[in-house]
């Protein structure tokens, strides 16, 4: 098997709300090899999105390390981290975030602004992603002119644009219909298979959850 | 980074009522601050033109302006005879004593009292201020009541336009000719005869020595000799700087008084775009956690922040701008605060108050707008993508 890209190690993450804490992962660990496909699933609350935030380094944990593309996050002041997930991670939210005033080029161009890329080759990257979504004709659409399915696309090229090691999707299809929902899962298996990249996924969707190759079930902050 | 421009300038445009709002309002600040400059300016302008450089004026020691001042005939006859002074084509020095006197006339607009200078003087009167040309009717004949009036009297006070008639010190006075000063502080006088002016009032004395100098390098030597002359109390300086110093007091009291009332009005501007800052901000959290997610600093925040209201900040300089560039058109009219007399002028436009204003500007959008750009670099990721 491939060497693990992701190793989160006897992480512990308590949330506080009103002074009373709510542990949410309590030691938790996990390995995912380079090139996998994993769903997690589990009840609302169970921990999920924490999990995956951890993983995507825009959250940090009370305790235990997280290893991702070979960086212990645990080691990265801030900024750095910050320029670590524009280099690693790509981003799949429920509600798409795509920011509204701008086209779907402007959405999927604004990761590469943190490369070293010339205007030109930018253009050329955006072009290239919208197109493997199939919207290269809505370069140009404001995201209001946009179905969700074909928002949530523009979301997928714009995290594969920058060519991410890891690609997180948080409730991917959480707000889609199922003809759409199936496209997207589609394009997250490809993203999977052809381009090689390590997708980890939170889903409450059985079906989603079969592209997976394997699937976590988180219950009160462990895993099965 | 041209698209993060962009996307702060589409904001700003996507918030298209709020956003005009606060630049309108910031808009009016920059309007009265730039109006209270361009009066200063103006009357300064004004005041500054008046007089030549190459005239030096002569009045009494200590005496604020040419109405407080006295020179008695035989002071003024020695000051007539130095050697530098030039020479006219007609083989007379290029020199008038002229008495200078307060007297009190009805504006036109309202009827209201205001002083008005009227000036005791010569044919040299003319000579001497190569600027200064008749525009209408003639000029005053020597030994007669007859007076010409500068532009701007004429035009604003009873009995003063040409072929009126004035009354002052007990006489009807007609006015034969209108003169323009090309906006100096002689447009806002009367021009009559000196005798018959010292005769009306009753003083016989003149105000002051105007004289064209040979050689302007030559002042210093003469006014210190002048004024150590033990026949003479006098103070010598160029007409130009004399008239100028005039200007000061009044100019600096619009400034203080006007920037004073603005930066209170700019605390309203700047409240009024950090609300709407506060407002993008707020409606905005889900936008700023995707962006630092995907790898944006807080620092790229702040500047994206920073930008669109260093962009509202700038809408309303140039709005303000545009606005106030209008009151070049208009003239007003002010108590010299050194002679009380009145004095027409106009507002006046700098590159230097262009560039004041605009800076003043873009700092109340970026005041106002700091700590909104703060508040949204601080967000907290997480929790702003969990507000969804
Ligand atoms: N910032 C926070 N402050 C307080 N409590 C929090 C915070 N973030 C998460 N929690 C709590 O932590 C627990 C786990 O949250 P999390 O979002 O990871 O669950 P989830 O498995 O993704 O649930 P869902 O399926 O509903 O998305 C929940 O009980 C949640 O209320
Ligand atoms: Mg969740």
């Amino acid at each position: 098997m491939a060497e693990n890209v992701i190793e989160v190690k006897e992480v512990e993450k308590t949330y506080y709300r009103d002074r009373m804490p709510i542990p949410v992962l309590r030691g938790l660990s996990l390995a995912v090899p380079e090139g996998d496909f994993v769903a997690l699933m589990g009840p609302s609350g169970s921990g999920k999105t924490t999990l995956l935030n951890l993983i995507a380094g825009i959250d940090r944990p009370d305790k235990g390390r997280i290893i991702v593309a070979g960086t212990d996050l645990g080691t990265l002041p801030e900024g750095q981290l910050a320029k670590w997930r524009s280099r690693h991670i790509g981003f799949v939210f429920q509600f798409y975030n795509l920011l509204p005033v701008l086209t779907a080029s402007g959405n999927v161009e604004l990761p590469l602004l943190l490369t070293k890329l010339s205007k030109k080759e930018r253009r050329d990257h955006v072009r290239a992603a919208l197109e493997l979504v199939g919207l290269g004709d809505r370069m140009s659409h404001s995201p209001r002119q946009l179905s969700g399915g074909q928002e949530q696309r523009v979301a997928i090229a714009r995290a594969l644009v920058t060519d991410p090691t890891v690609i997180v999707a948080d409730e991917p299809t959480g707000d889609l219909d199922k003809q759409s929902a199936t496209e997207i899962l589609d394009l997250l298996g490809r993203l999977n298979k052809e381009f090689h990249k390590t997708v980890v996924m939170v889903t409450h969707d059985p079906r989603a959850a079969e592209r997976a190759r394997v699937v976590h079930h988180l219950d009160k902050g462990e895993l099965d | 980074m041209g698209l993060l421009l962009s996307y702060s300038l589409r904001n700003l445009a996507a918030r298209r009522m709020t956003a005009a709002f606060t630049v309108i309002g910031m808009g009016l600040v920059v309007f009265v601050f730039a109006a209270v400059l361009m009066l200063a300016h103006g009357l300064e302008r004004t005041l500054v033109s008046t007089g030549s450089s190459d005239n030096i004026i002569v009045t009494r020691e200590a005496a604020t302006s040419e109405t407080v001042s006295i020179l008695g005939r035989d002071q003024a006859g020695v000051v007539k005879t130095e050697p530098e002074i030039a020479v006219g084509p007609d083989a007379k020095a290029l020199t008038a004593s002229e008495i200078v006197v307060l007297i009190s006339a009805s504006k036109r607009s309202n009827g209201d009292a205001a002083n008005v200078v009227i000036r005791g003087t010569g044919p040299e009167a003319f000579t001497l201020r190569q600027d200064i040309k008749l525009k209408a009717g003639r000029m005053f004949a020597p030994g007669t009541s007859e007076v010409v009036a500068g532009r701007s009297v004429a035009k604003n006070f009873e009995g003063c336009g040409l072929g009126e008639n004035v009354r002052f010190a007990g006489r009807v006075w007609n006015v034969v000719g209108v003169f323009d000063a090309g906006g100096s502080g002689f447009d806002s006088e009367l021009w009559g005869d000196a005798e018959q002016v010292q005769q009306a009032f009753r003083r016989p004395i003149f105000s002051s020595v105007t004289a064209r100098l040979r050689d302007p390098g030559s002042f210093d030597a003469m006014k210190r000799r002048l004024e150590a002359d033990p026949r003479l109390t006098v103070e010598v300086e160029r007409e130009r700087e004399y008239y100028e110093k005039q200007s000061r007091a009044t100019a600096s009291f619009i400034r203080v008084i006007g920037l004073a009332v603005t930066i209170l009005f700019s605390m309203g501007a700047m409240i009024g775009a950090m609300i709407t800052m506060y407002a993008a901000v707020a409606s905005r959290t889900t936008e700023i956690a995707t962006l630092r997610a995907l790898g944006f600093t807080r620092f790229t925040v702040l500047r994206v922040f920073l930008a669109e209201a260093f962009l509202l900040g700038t809408l309303g300089g140039v709005l303000g701008l545009v606005a106030a560039s209008f009151l070049s058109l208009v003239s007003v009219s002010t108590t010299n605060w050194d002679t009380f007399s009145e004095l027409a002028f106009s507002f006046s436009v700098s590159p230097g108050i262009i560039i004041g204003s605009l800076i003043f500007a873009v700092l109340m959008g970026v005041i106002g707008g700091f700590l909104p750009a703060v508040r949204a670099a601080r967000a907290d990721i997480v929790n702003s993508l969990r507000k969804a």
